[in-house]
C-alpha cells in the first residue's frame, strides 16, 4: 500500500520529528497507512512517543521531513489555518478523561465541532438538524433522558462523560475517530461496554478508529494491533544507546 | 463569531464569582468616570442656567470670578460696598432696562440673607428665560416680611407667618445677633435649583434697618433700636453689596462695562456673567480634569484587575484549550476566546456603571437638589460620555489581548496535549 494511496484515511511516510532543530529525533516511523472504516490498536505506553504520533497526525505538530496524508490531502502543503480545518472536518477526538468543557451543557459538547467546522455542521445536518443528529447518538450512546443533555457535565460520571466525548467525536461524520486512552478511567465493566459502543457507532458512521492504549488486553476487539515499539524507530536508537 | 461569544458568555458564567468580582470593579471605576463626567457637566450647566438672563454684574473693584461668586452664588464675601449714589446714577443710564440691587452679609442660620427689591422678583431670570414663582404668600412688602427661597422654607420647616431672626455675618452660628427685630414669613418661592432657592430675601431698606445704631458691623451699647422706631427712621440705604444689570440691547454691554469700570468716583468692576463663568471653568477646569484622570486610572486598575483574573485562570484552562483544539478551534480563535471574554466584561461593566449613575441620579436628583441646590435634569448621554463608554470598552478588549496571546502561546505549545 503507498502512502498517499487514496483508500487510506490517514498515511504517514518517511515521519521524523524533533522538539527543536538540534534535540534528537522522538518520533521515527517509516510508514503507517489507515484505510477508511480500519479498527486499529496501537499499543503504547507513556514516553512512546503516542502523543506526538497523534499530533502529527492532527495536523498541530509538523514533522521535520516525511509526509502525512489525511483524508487525501498532503499536510505539508496546507497552511496552518487549513490543517485545522482539515482536522476539525476529518478527525474525532476522544482522551483519556475530562474530555468535555465543563462550561457547556451535554448537548453544546457534543455541538462543539459543527461550530467549528461547517463540514461536520453540513454532513450532521444532512438528514435532520444538528441538534437532533446529536441527540440521536447521545440516544444511541444509552444517554436518552432529557434531563441529562442540558444537566452540567461535572454531575455525569466518568463513564457518562466518555459516552458524551465518543458522540462528540462521532458527530458529523468524520473519516477517522482517534481515541487516547479513553478507557483508562473506566472500571472493567463499563470500559468493554464503551469499547462496544465505541466500535458499533464508529462502524454505523462509517469511521475508522485509531484506539491508543498501554492496555493489551484490550487489542483482541480490533482488526489490527501496532505496538508503537515496533512503529517508532527513534525508540530502538535510545535502547541501543542506553 | 457568535459561536466564540456564546462560548465566552458560558465560560465567565462558569466563572461568574471570580469574573463578578472584575466585573464590579469594572463597574465602579466606570461608575466613577462617568459620576466624575456627570457632575461636571450638571454643575457647569446649574451655574450657567442661575446667570442666564444678567447681562451685567457690578460690584466693587475685584476679580470678576469673585464677584461673580459672591453676587450671584452667595460664595464668598465682598471686600467692599457700592455707595447708593453711584448705583442710582449708574442705573439711570438710558440703556439700563432693569437692575437689581443686593445687599449681603446677614444670615439666618446658616442661610444668606438678601436684601434687594422688587425687582428681584420680577427680573430675575434663571434655567434660560423663567421668572421666579411663588409657591405660597406674597412677595414681601412691610419692613420687616421676608420672602425665602424653598430649599430655606423646606429644610428649616417654615411656613407664612412664621418669625424668624437674622443674624450678623454669614457663618450658621452667629454670636451677634439682630433679635430685637424679627422678621415674619411673607412668603415662598418655588424651586429653582439657583441658590435663590437657599437665600432669605427682605428689602434694603430691612437690612438698613437692622444695622441702625451698629457702628462697624458691631451693635453699639446703649444704640439699641426698637422696631418701632426703626420705621420711623431714614431708612435709605447708604451702599449696597452689587447689583445685577439687564439693558435694552445687548450690543450695548462692553460699553456700559467699559463706562463702569472707569467709573470716576468709585473703584467699580463690571463683569459679563458668561465671560466670568468661562474663567471660572478655566479655573476649575485643572482640578476637574485631575478628577477624570483619577478616575481613568481607577478604569485602568479595574482592567488590570480582570487581565489578572484571565492569566490567573489560564493555567486550570489549558485542559479545555486543548480540547477546543482537537474539535477544531484554531489558535486566533482561543485569541478570540479569550478577547471576548474580557470584551464581554467590557461592555457589561461600562454598561453597568452608566446604569449605575444614570439610576443614583435618577433617585439622587431630589436630594442633590436639596442639599446643593444642583438641578439634575435626566438627559440622554451626551457625546462624550459616549465616548468615555467607548474608550473603556476598546480598552477592555485591548487588555484582554494580554491573556489571550499568552492563551495563544500555550495552545499553540500544548497542541492537543492536555495538561493540567
Amino acid at each position: 500500500m503507498s502512502s498517499d494511496s487514496p483508500q487510506s484515511i490517514i498515511a504517514l511516510a518517511g515521519i521524523r520529528y524533533r522538539w527543536r532543530p538540534n534535540a534528537p529525533v522522538v518520533l521515527d516511523v517509516e510508514q503507517l497507512d489507515i484505510a477508511p472504516g480500519e479498527r486499529l490498536f496501537i499499543r503504547g505506553p507513556s514516553g512512546s512517543g503516542k502523543t506526538t504520533l497523534l499530533g502529527i497526525m492532527g495536523g498541530v505538530l509538523t514533522p521535520g521531513s516525511g509526509h502525512v496524508h489525511l483524508a487525501g490531502s498532503d499536510l505539508a502543503t496546507l497552511s496552518a489555518a487549513a490543517r485545522d480545518r482539515l482536522r476539525a472536518n476529518e478527525i474525532g477526538f476522544v482522551f483519556q478523561m475530562f474530555n468535555l468543557i465543563p462550561y457547556l451543557s451535554v448537548l453544546d459538547n457534543v455541538l462543539l465541532p459543527c461550530r467549528f467546522s461547517r463540514k461536520r455542521s453540513e454532513r450532521a445536518a444532512a438528514d435532520r438538524e444538528p441538534a437532533a443528529e446529536a441527540r440521536r447518538l447521545l440516544a444511541r450512546l444509552g444517554l436518552s433522558e432529557a434531563a441529562l443533555l442540558t444537566r452540567d457535565v461535572a454531575e455525569l460520571s466518568m463513564g457518562q462523560q466518555q459516552r458524551v466525548a465518543v458522540a462528540r467525536a462521532l458527530i458529523g461524520r468524520p473519516g477517522i475517530v482517534i481515541a487516547d486512552e479513553p478507557t483508562s478511567a473506566l472500571d472493567v465493566d463499563s470500559r468493554d461496554e464503551f469499547l462496544e459502543l465505541l466500535q458499533e457507532e464508529c462502524t454505523a458512521s462509517g469511521a475508522a478508529l485509531l484506539f491508543v492504549s498501554h492496555d493489551v488486553s484490550l487489542a483482541h476487539h480490533f482488526d489490527r494491533t501496532l505496538d508503537m515499539r515496533m512503529l517508532n524507530r527513534a525508540l530502538d536508537g535510545e535502547a541501543d544507546s542506553s | 463569531m457568535t459561536a466564540l461569544m456564546h462560548l465566552a458568555a458560558r465560560s465567565l458564567w462558569n466563572r461568574r464569582f471570580t469574573a463578578g468580582l472584575a466585573l464590579l470593579s469594572i463597574t465602579i471605576s466606570v461608575a466613577l468616570l462617568i459620576g466624575v463626567e456627570k457632575v461636571r457637566t450638571e454643575a457647569r450647566s446649574s451655574f450657567t442656567q442661575t446667570v442666564a438672563g444678567t447681562d451685567l454684574i457690578v460690584g466693587a473693584r475685584s476679580g470678576s470670578i469673585q464677584l461673580l461668586l459672591y453676587s450671584v452664588f452667595r460664595i464668598g464675601d465682598a471686600t467692599a460696598n457700592v455707595s447708593w449714589e453711584s448705583y442710582q446714577r449708574i442705573t439711570s443710564h438710558p440703556m439700563v432696562a432693569w437692575a437689581i440691587p443686593l445687599s449681603l452679609g446677614d444670615s439666618h442660620r446658616g442661610y444668606r440673607v438678601v436684601g434687594t427689591t422688587n425687582s428681584y422678583f420680577e427680573r430675575l431670570r434663571y434655567g434660560g428665560n423663567r421668572s421666579l414663582e411663588l409657591a405660597a404668600g406674597t412677595w414681601f412688602e412691610d419692613l420687616f416680611e421676608a420672602t425665602l427661597g424653598a430649599e430655606v422654607a423646606r429644610s428649616l420647616g417654615y411656613d407664612i407667618g412664621d418669625e424668624i431672626t437674622l443674624a450678623h455675618g454669614t457663618g450658621s452660628h452667629s454670636f451677634v445677633d439682630h433679635d430685637d427685630m424679627p422678621f415674619t414669613i411673607s412668603g415662598i418661592l418655588a424651586p429653582t435649583g439657583t441658590p435663590v432657592d437657599q437665600s432669605i430675601h427682605v428689602s434694603l431698606e430691612a437690612i438698613e434697618a437692622i444695622h441702625l445704631g451698629w457702628q462697624s458691623g458691631i451693635p453699639i451699647p446703649g444704640q439699641e433700636v426698637s422696631p418701632e422706631d426703626a420705621r420711623s427712621q431714614e431708612l435709605t440705604p447708604r451702599s449696597i453689596t452689587a447689583f445685577l444689570l439687564g439693558l435694552e440691547s445687548r450690543a450695548a454691554v462692553f460699553q456700559i462695562q467699559r463706562a463702569i469700570n472707569a467709573y470716576p468716583d468709585e473703584a467699580l468692576s463690571a463683569i459679563l456673567p458668561g465671560v466670568a463663568l468661562q474663567q471660572l471653568w478655566n479655573l476649575v477646569g485643572i482640578a476637574e480634569n485631575a478628577l477624570l484622570v483619577v478616575a481613568a486610572f481607577v478604569v485602568l486598575a479595574g482592567l488590570a484587575g480582570m487581565v489578572t483574573m484571565l492569566l490567573a485562570s489560564l493555567s486550570e484552562r489549558r485542559r479545555e484549550m486543548a480540547i477546543l483544539r482537537s474539535v477544531g478551534a484554531r489558535p486566533v480563535h482561543v485569541f478570540g476566546l479569550l478577547t471576548a471574554e474580557s470584551t464581554l466584561l467590557g461592555i457589561t461593566g461600562a454598561v453597568a456603571g452608566f446604569a449605575l449613575v444614570y439610576g443614583a441620579m435618577a433617585l439622587g436628583a431630589p436630594l442633590a437638589q436639596a442639599s446643593f441646590g444642583i438641578h439634575l435634569t435626566p438627559s440622554a448621554p451626551s457625546v462624550r460620555e459616549l465616548t468615555l463608554l467607548g474608550m473603556v470598552i476598546a480598552g477592555a478588549a485591548l487588555a484582554g489581548a494580554v491573556p489571550a496571546w499568552r492563551a495563544y502561546r500555550l495552545s499553540l505549545a500544548d497542541g492537543l496535549s492536555i495538561r493540567t
